[in-house]
């Protein structure tokens, strides 16, 4: 598969290794959850989660720098020349969120790929029961969309945050996602929960979720795995005997328990 | 004189040939280049060639090559891009499609065949590269009457006697000093060519012959393996001590992996002019023993040999069935005699189900 020609059009700092790019229109239809393949001329390509879509139908890019590559994708000006391939793997549930309580779980840069769901459960169309944001990040500094933060807030979404290091004057929660999670946020018989994060922090929510009373079949957790073709033909993202970028990367936890609780599979 | 209207047809000519203390699988000119008089000794860690006195053409097992650097090759250039108004310009490379005969492929090769169409054109997504390579294939199949020491096609169901997937095959007759080839078609293109040779009608004694052939590379099989309990176990299973033990004598080398048939995997590389104004991009043959196969931001997934060596043999024994509704592993044993260290994965899988620990 060939990637199309994609172009930048507005850059924007996150935090101090985090950009968003928001990218020309160019009649991809993503569904939150989903990935692209973006290419950085000479350098290579990555999966990158979709983290929003422009009004127009730009799809943006919340993009972490923390490899040659992902360091020259966050690089790129407004008008700079990329390469675009997809959408590839699965989405997030939001078909299911209809009348349930929706718990959303993220840790650092896992937000992004959650701030769709996030936009559309809080929005108008939005027809969860209820919505809780538990997000973790390593420091205050690390928050990605603060001001997001605050309008899921005001539009009647529970929004919890902590941080691993309190630095800089921060008066809220300190510690891990986990300790977030408490009575009252769901109802474990009609709820539904989304996790995104460093696979320890997704392994131990779970284990936080299920014994709050939610099961297996109502939690979804987005996995990450080396991927060089995105198409199932590289061998590179296999996971037990799924490829992550078609069976995946969102997965239901019954299906990825058995995955999870193998070290180094 | 098969060659020569394989050739009249406008086929270029892939045969088993000798190079380099090898038998290996290239372009040959005619009969003449074929390895005859020549057989193979294989073992763990070990391939000899040695002389053979009867004058067979096809008298060997295997070289380490297969159909695999023919058709899913070692290195493909997948597309090229161009900065141009800022952005960026992106051409496909156009696939090619050479005609090709592929003369002499052992019934297991043929089904490492039909396992990588499955991978790379069977799914929603078809490789328009190998696609291309595959499509005008034929293929003469040569029944196997001499298996290596490390062969057990007869475990996987893949062998010795080809039973498909060939335009042509062939048998050497060689019993009570003849020495004869039985051809059988097994395709229309197949049927075409051989009613141009001037071949007489096979009788019944030869077609009997023929089967002894196979029937005694079946016998002479030099491996066996339980594959339905080594799937069984496999999947069940993850963790076993014996992983340990394979792991203390593995080198990580990754040649298995590049002699196997059915082995996939690639990895993509770029490469610019320094300027970066123009850029190719290749995929490669890679290995899942290596530490950059799994790598992530925060460092490989399967850091210790352990886990490299559980995922391969796993991946060819049980969860490729779970992908692609088949094995991975034909019984070609090549993954055997090439291992520096001679481990052998019908000994390994023998072992952990012999000693099946549950953790």
């Amino acid at each position: 598969m060939v990637p199309r020609p994609g172009r930048v059009r507005r850059r924007s700092r996150e935090t101090a290794n985090v950009w968003t790019l928001e990218l020309e229109p160019d009649g991809d239809g993503a569904e939150p959850g989903q990935f692209h393949m973006l290419y950085a001329m000479g350098v290579g390509e990555v999966p990158i989660s979709v983290s929003g879509t422009s009004r127009d139908g730009g799809m943006v890019h919340t993009i972490r720098d923390a490899g040659a590559v992902s360091r020259a994708l966050a690089g790129l000006r407004p008008g700079a020349g990329l390469g675009v391939r997809g959408p590839f793997g699965t989405g997030w549930p939001l078909a299911e969120a209809e009348g349930r309580d929706v718990v959303v779980m993220a840790g650092g840069i896992g937000l992004a790929p959650l701030r769709p769901v996030l936009r559309r459960l809080t929005g108008r169309g939005g027809k969860a029961r209820r919505v809780a944001l538990l997000y973790g990040a390593r420091s205050p500094a690390d928050l990605l969309y603060p001001r997001e933060l605050d309008r899921w807030r005001a539009r009647g979404a529970i929004v919890e945050v902590t941080v691993d290091h309190a630095v800089g004057g921060w008066d809220g929660k300190v510690g891990v996602v986990t300790a977030l999670l408490g009575p009252g946020l769901f109802e474990p018989s009609r709820s539904l929960a989304m996790i995104c994060g460093p696979e320890v922090m997704m392994r131990f929510s779970v284990a936080a979720l299920m014994d709050l009373g939610m099961p297996a079949a109502s939690i979804y957790v987005s996995l990450e795995r080396n991927m060089k073709c995105a198409v199932g033909h590289c061998g590179h993202c296999q996971l037990g005997g799924t490829f992550v970028c078609r069976d995946g990367p969102v997965f239901r936890y019954d299906r990825a328990a058995p995955l999870l609780g193998v070290r180094e599979l | 004189m098969l060659l020569d209207g394989l050739r009249d047809a406008g086929y270029g000519l892939i045969g088993p040939m000798r190079r380099d203390g090898a038998i290996v699988f290239d372009e040959i000119d005619g009969v003449a280049d074929l390895p005859r008089g020549w057989t193979d000794e294989q073992e763990g860690g070990r391939y000899r060639l040695r002389e053979r006195s009867d004058g067979a053409f096809f008298g060997f097992a295997h070289g380490p090559e297969s159909l695999k650097r023919h058709l899913h090759v070692p290195h493909q250039e997948l597309w090229r891009a161009e900065r141009r108004d800022g952005g960026l310009d992106i051409v496909q490379v156009a696939p090619e499609a050479p005609r090709r005969a592929f003369i002499g492929a052992r019934a297991c090769d043929i089904h490492a065949v039909a396992i990588q169409d499955r991978v790379l054109t069977g799914g929603a997504y078809a490789d328009p590269h190998y696609a291309a390579r595959r499509r005008d294939v034929f293929i003469v199949a040569v029944n196997c009457g001499e298996p290596g020491g490390t062969c057990f096609c007869a475990s996987m169901d893949a062998g010795p006697r080809a039973t498909g997937g060939f335009d042509i095959a062939l048998t050497e007759l060689m019993d009570g000093g003849r020495h004869d080839l039985l051809l059988e078609p097994g395709s229309e293109a197949g049927r075409a060519l051989l009613a141009t040779l001037p071949a007489r009608e096979a009788s019944e004694a030869d077609r009997k012959a023929a089967a002894a052939v196979t029937d005694t590379a079946n016998r002479k099989m030099g491996r066996r393996l339980d594959a339905a309990r080594a799937r069984e176990m496999l999947s069940r299973v993850p963790e076993h001590p014996r992983w340990e033990e394979v792991a203390d004598r593995c080198l990580s080398c990754g040649n298995c992996t590049q002699v196997c048939p059915t082995c996939f995997c690639t990895t993509e590389v770029d490469s610019s002019d320094l300027a970066v104004s123009t850029a190719s991009r290749a995929r490669q043959w890679d290995s899942c023993f290596t530490l950059d196969f799994s790598m992530l931001h925060g460092g490989p997934v399967r850091h210790s040999t352990r886990a490299r060596y559980r995922q391969w043999m796993t991946h060819k024994l049980a969860t490729w069935h779970e992908q692609f509704g088949t094995a991975g592993c034909v019984g070609c044993g090549r993954c055997i005699t090439w291992c520096p260290v001679g481990i052998d994965i019908t000994e390994e899988t023998a072992a952990m189900t012999a000693r099946e620990e549950t953790p």
